[in-house]
């Protein structure tokens, strides 16, 4: 249960949030919605895999595995997906540029700090632009918030992954604060 | 220096507020909301305590030392609370209640599961809200993003107190919508 008494119970993981305070809740679909589904030169499939990588290293199973569902409609990968996140990308296509950024994202998730000049002009070998180095900071900075709000307020989230494959179909394609 | 090539007048976030304004507008939004509008029951110098001590615990220098320059004069202009708070807040001159949500953002910090029944049965029986609660957990969880993005990034942190000072008064007038001054400006 919920550490706090929440407007509708049903509603799993941040979306019980989002509709507990919609001010708050506004300013954070809108965040999600530019950072995932806004104008990049990163697909919306990479970005929620980021987004996804960085919520598992932070033990946030809803945020996980919603996000890592939206990657797989994005990419029309099968559900598969979600779990070759936890294992690192072994069976999934993904550039050296994108294993790069999934480097960074893992430093940004640790601290901020812990990102190296190293860690940049290995990206940039691999054809980052600074815009994406910068939204790839932004996505696994966002995901440190979203992923200990989820957590932080005890939310209930359903377990199997195939319980997120709708969810994830409607992240991708109808976005977010449009549920 | 940077990892990115930024605007060289705006220390901080707001150098990276300038660099992607699309994303700077619902990063503006979120904190104006969860700390300068107006609230129930937390005083805005209250929630900045909450951003500064998070900031202190993910040592982001820039972070740490705006939102203690705000909470400094959301607090009667009183550097002293902010110090305390930043020492150990068990022992600092604010409310028990604060003591208890303090616990809670230092547990979203370390990671949010390690927010326990027993943190937030203590904060019920210190006087604190759902709200409360919901606030203060949100507002750790935020600045456990802006400090990772500020930091992440390597922006410019100058090392200068009466500018955190200056740049402080401004936000606690103005709140966070207003435009900022260029820092190079003041330095030169």
């Amino acid at each position: 249960m919920a550490h706090i008494k929440l407007l509708n119970e049903e509603l799993p993981g941040i979306v019980g949030l989002l509709n507990y305070r919609t001010d708050t809740g506004k300013a954070l679909t809108d965040l999600a919605e530019l950072l995932l589904r806004g104008p990049s030169s990163l697909s919306s499939g990479e970005r929620e895999i980021i987004a996804a990588s960085v919520s598992y290293w932070n033990g946030c199973h809803f945020c996980h595995t919603s996000h890592a569902a939206a990657a797989a409609a994005h990419l029309k990968s099968g559900l598969s997906l979600i779990d070759d996140i936890k294992a690192g990308l072994p069976e999934t296509p993904v550039s050296d540029k994108l294993r790069a950024l999934l480097h960074i994202a893992h430093q940004v998730q640790r601290n901020g700090k812990n990102v190296t000049e190293e860690d940049v002009a290995a990206a940039r070998e691999n054809g980052a632009t600074d815009m994406e180095i910068h939204d790839t900071v932004l996505i696994a900075a966002a995901f440190c918030m979203y992923n200990r709000y989820v957590d932080g307020l005890s939310t209930w989230a359903p377990g199997p992954n195939e319980a997120y494959a709708e969810m994830g179909e409607r992240m991708a394609h109808v976005g977010y604060g449009k549920f | 220096m940077p990892h990115i090539n930024l605007p060289k007048e705006f220390p901080g976030i707001r150098s990276l507020f300038v660099y992607r304004p699309e994303t700077a507008g619902p990063l503006n939004d979120l904190v104006q909301t969860l700390l300068h509008n107006p609230h129930p029951t937390l005083s805005a110098g209250e929630r900045e305590l909450i951003a500064t001590y998070v900031s202190g615990l993910n040592t982001c220098k820039y972070c740490c030392s705006i939102h203690g320059a705000i909470a400094q004069h959301q607090l009667g202009n009183d550097a002293e609370i902010v110090k305390q708070v930043l020492d150990n807040p068990d022992t600092a001159p604010i409310s028990s209640k604060m003591k208890a949500l303090l616990k809670i953002a230092a547990h979203v910090q370390s990671g949010g599961k390690n927010v326990t029944s027993a943190d937030v049965e203590l904060a019920r029986k210190e006087g604190a809200t759902d709200i409360e609660i919901h606030d203060a957990v949100l507002i750790a969880a935020a600045f456990c993003m802006y400090n990772r993005y500020v930091d992440g990034l390597a922006t410019w942190q100058p090392d200068d107190a009466a500018l955190y000072d200056k740049m402080g008064e401004q936000r606690a007038r103005e709140g966070y919508h207003t435009a900022p001054f260029k820092v190079a400006e003041v330095v030169d």
